[in-house]
C-alpha cells in the first residue's frame, strides 16, 4: 500500500499532478518526496496541479503551505495552480488563505510564472 | 364507525354518485369549464372514486395518513399539482374534494332513512375525512406553486450576473442592484467559473450600480477577491461611489489588500498594463 | 423532521477519512447540493472526521439523509469515546489547538455548513452535529 504521487522533471520545474482522493499519509509522502527531489536535482521551481482535487481541507492546505515553504529554504518557488472555484470558496470560507503561496489558473500560466520569479 | 357500510353504499351508488359528483363539481362557482373538460374531469373523479372506495374499505377512515390511503393521496398529489401548473386557483383546487361531500350525505342519508343517529355518526366522520383530503389537496398545490417561484428565482439569479470578457485574459462582472448574501454567492460562483473557462487572470468587479455596500456585502466582496487569488487570478473592484466609499471606512472595512478603482474606465487600463498592453491614440503611432 | 436514510461509519484509520468524505459527496449530490455546497460540506465532515480520529482516539460517523417540507438536508454526527472537550467556546475559536493542526478544524467546519452542534462531557466523550441544507 505504499502509494506515491509521481513527480515529474522538466528542466529545472518538478510538476506535480494529484489525481487522487488525496489521504493524509499520501500528502505526507508526497511533502517528503518532494524535499527531496528538490535538494537532489537542484530544481529552482516546483508547480502543483490540483485541478483535478475536489477538496481541500485545512491539512491538505497545510500540506501545500509547507511544501511552499520548504522549497522555498531550498531556493525554489512553488506554484500550487488550477485550483476549482468551489475549492478555492470552501477554503476562503474555512479561513485559509494560503499566504504566502504563489498560485496560477493552470500549468501553462504556472510555468510562466516561475519564469518571470 | 364500520367502514364497511360507507365502502358498501359507495359501490352500490358508484355510477350515481360519479354523475351527481361531476355535476357537482361542474355547477360550482368558478368552475374552470375554459381549462379542463367535462370528459377529462370526469376520468378523473372516477379514477379517484374507485381509490377512495378501495381506501375506505381498508377500514382506517381517520388517518389519511396510513396505508390504504396512499393511493388516494397519490391520486389528488397528481391532479393538485397539474391544477397549480394550468392556472386553477387554490379554491377551485379544493373544490374538488369538497364538492363530494354533498352527494355522499345523500347516499348515506339513503342508506340510514331508519336510523338518524347512525346517519350523524357516519356524515361526521365521512365530513372529518374529506376536510383532511381538502386540506392536503391544499398543501400539495401551494408546495407545486413554491416550486414555481423557487425555480423562477433561480433563473432570475442567473440573468442578473452576467460575467463578460473586455478583452484576453480580461473578465468583468457589472453589479446591478442590491446584493444580499444568496444573490452574492451566486455572483461570486459565476466569476470564478468564468474566470477559469476564459483563462482570465484578471477580473474586474464593477459596482457602480450597487446603491449600498453593507459590512457583509462587503466581507463577500473580500471573500471573492481572496478565492479569485488562490485560483490564480487578481481581482479590482472599481465603480465604489462616494458614499459608499464613506461607508466602508465608517464600517473599518479594510479594502487595502484589493486593488480599487474610480471607475470601469481606469479598471480596464490598469488591467490592460498588466497584461503588458497600452492604449494609445492612432495619430501618435 | 422525517429522516429519509442512514447510515453508520466507523472511523479507525486515516484511510476511514477519506471513505467518509466519499460518502457524505454521494448523498449531497443525491440532495441535489450545488457544486459549492457539496464542497463544503464534504470539506467540514473530513475535518470533524479527523478530529474524531486524532483527539477521539477514533469513533463513528452517522450520515442520515433528511426532507423539510420542499428542501432536502444531509446530517452527519461524530461520536467518540474519547477525553472531551472541556472548553466548547475556546475549542470553536480560530487559531485554537491542542493537537499539530492550523486551529482551523472545528470553527472552520461550523462556517461550512448551516447547522452545526457540539455536545461533550470530559471523560465520556464529543458529538458534533452538522447539517447541511439544499
Amino acid at each position: 500500500m505504499q502509494e506515491r504521487i509521481p513527480i515529474l522533471q522538466m528542466g529545472r520545474v518538478l510538476l506535480v499532478t494529484i489525481q487522487v482522493d488525496m489521504h493524509d499519509r499520501l500528502a505526507l509522502q508526497l511533502q517528503d518526496d518532494l524535499t527531496n527531489k528538490i535538494s537532489e536535482s537542484g530544481a529552482k521551481g516546483v508547480l502543483i496541479d490540483i485541478s483535478s482535487l475536489e477538496m481541500v481541507d485545512s491539512f491538505i492546505g497545510r500540506v501545500l503551505a509547507n511544501i511552499s515553504s520548504m522549497a522555498s529554504v531550498l531556493d525554489a518557488k512553488t506554484v500550487v495552480v488550477g485550483m476549482q472555484p468551489a475549492v478555492a470558496i470552501t477554503l476562503v470560507e474555512l479561513g485559509l488563505s494560503l499566504n504566502g503561496v504563489l498560485t496560477a489558473l493552470n500549468v501553462m500560466k504556472g510555468m510562466k510564472l516561475l519564469e518571470r520569479e | 364507525m364500520s367502514s364497511s357500510v360507507l365502502a358498501t353504499v359507495i359501490s352500490n351508488g358508484q355510477e350515481d354518485l360519479l354523475k351527481e359528483w361531476v355535476q357537482q363539481q361542474l355547477q360550482a362557482e368558478g368552475m374552470r369549464r375554459d381549462l379542463i373538460k367535462v370528459e377529462e374531469l370526469t376520468a378523473q373523479s372516477r379514477e379517484f372514486l374507485q381509490r377512495f372506495q378501495g381506501a375506505v374499505g381498508s377500514g382506517d377512515l381517520l388517518n389519511i395518513r396510513s396505508m390504504g390511503w396512499s393511493p388516494v393521496l397519490e391520486s389528488i398529489g397528481e391532479l393538485s399539482r397539474q391544477r397549480g401548473r394550468m392556472g386553477f386557483t387554490p379554491t377551485e383546487t379544493a373544490l374538488f374534494v369538497l364538492s363530494l361531500k354533498a352527494p355522499l350525505t345523500r347516499l348515506l342519508r339513503e342508506a340510514h332513512k331508519d336510523d338518524p343517529i347512525k346517519f350523524i355518526e357516519e356524515i361526521t366522520v365521512v365530513g372529518e375525512l374529506l376536510d383532511k383530503l381538502g386540506l392536503f389537496t391544499m398543501e400539495v398545490f401551494l408546495q407545486s406553486r413554491e416550486e414555481v417561484i423557487i425555480r423562477q428565482q433561480e433563473d432570475m439569479l442567473e440573468l442578473s450576473t452576467p460575467v463578460v470578457k473586455l478583452w484576453d485574459g480580461i473578465v468583468a462582472l457589472p453589479i446591478i442592484g442590491t446584493l444580499d448574501s444568496a444573490r452574492t454567492s451566486v455572483v461570486m460562483e459565476s466569476l470564478l467559473q468564468r474566470i477559469v473557462e476564459t483563462g482570465s487572470e484578471i477580473a474586474i468587479i464593477d459596482i457602480t450600480g450597487v446603491p449600498t455596500v453593507d459590512t457583509l456585502v462587503a466581507q463577500h466582496l473580500l471573500k471573492t477577491v481572496a478565492a479569485a487569488r488562490l485560483m490564480g487570478a487578481d481581482c479590482i473592484i472599481s465603480g465604489i461611489r462616494p458614499q459608499i466609499a464613506q461607508t466602508m471606512v465608517h464600517l473599518a472595512i479594510d479594502l487595502s489588500a484589493v486593488t480599487t478603482k474610480a471607475t470601469l474606465a481606469e479598471a480596464l487600463k490598469t488591467a490592460l498594463q498588466r497584461n503588458g498592453m497600452k492604449v494609445v491614440s492612432s495619430s501618435a503611432v | 423532521m422525517p429522516v429519509l436514510n442512514s447510515e453508520v461509519l466507523p472511523v479507525r484509520g486515516e484511510g476511514d477519512i477519506v471513505s467518509v468524505r466519499q460518502a457524505v459527496r454521494k448523498w449531497a449530490v443525491e440532495i441535489k447540493c450545488s457544486l459549492v455546497d457539496q464542497t463544503k460540506v464534504v470539506t467540514a465532515a473530513s475535518e470533524l472526521a479527523r478530529n474524531l480520529l486524532i483527539y477521539g482516539g477514533g469513533g463513528e460517523v452517522r450520515l442520515e439523509k433528511l426532507q423539510e417540507g420542499l428542501r432536502g438536508g444531509v446530517r452527519v454526527t461524530f461520536e467518540d469515546k474519547g477525553p472531551g472537550i472541556p472548553d466548547i467556546p475556546q475549542a470553536l475559536s480560530d487559531g485554537f489547538t491542542s493537537g499539530s493542526g492550523m486551529g482551523l478544524g472545528l470553527g472552520g467546519a461550523k462556517r461550512l455548513v448551516n447547522d452545526f452542534s457540539i455536545e461533550s462531557e470530559v471523560g465520556k466523550g464529543t458529538r458534533v452535529t452538522i447539517t447541511k441544507w439544499k
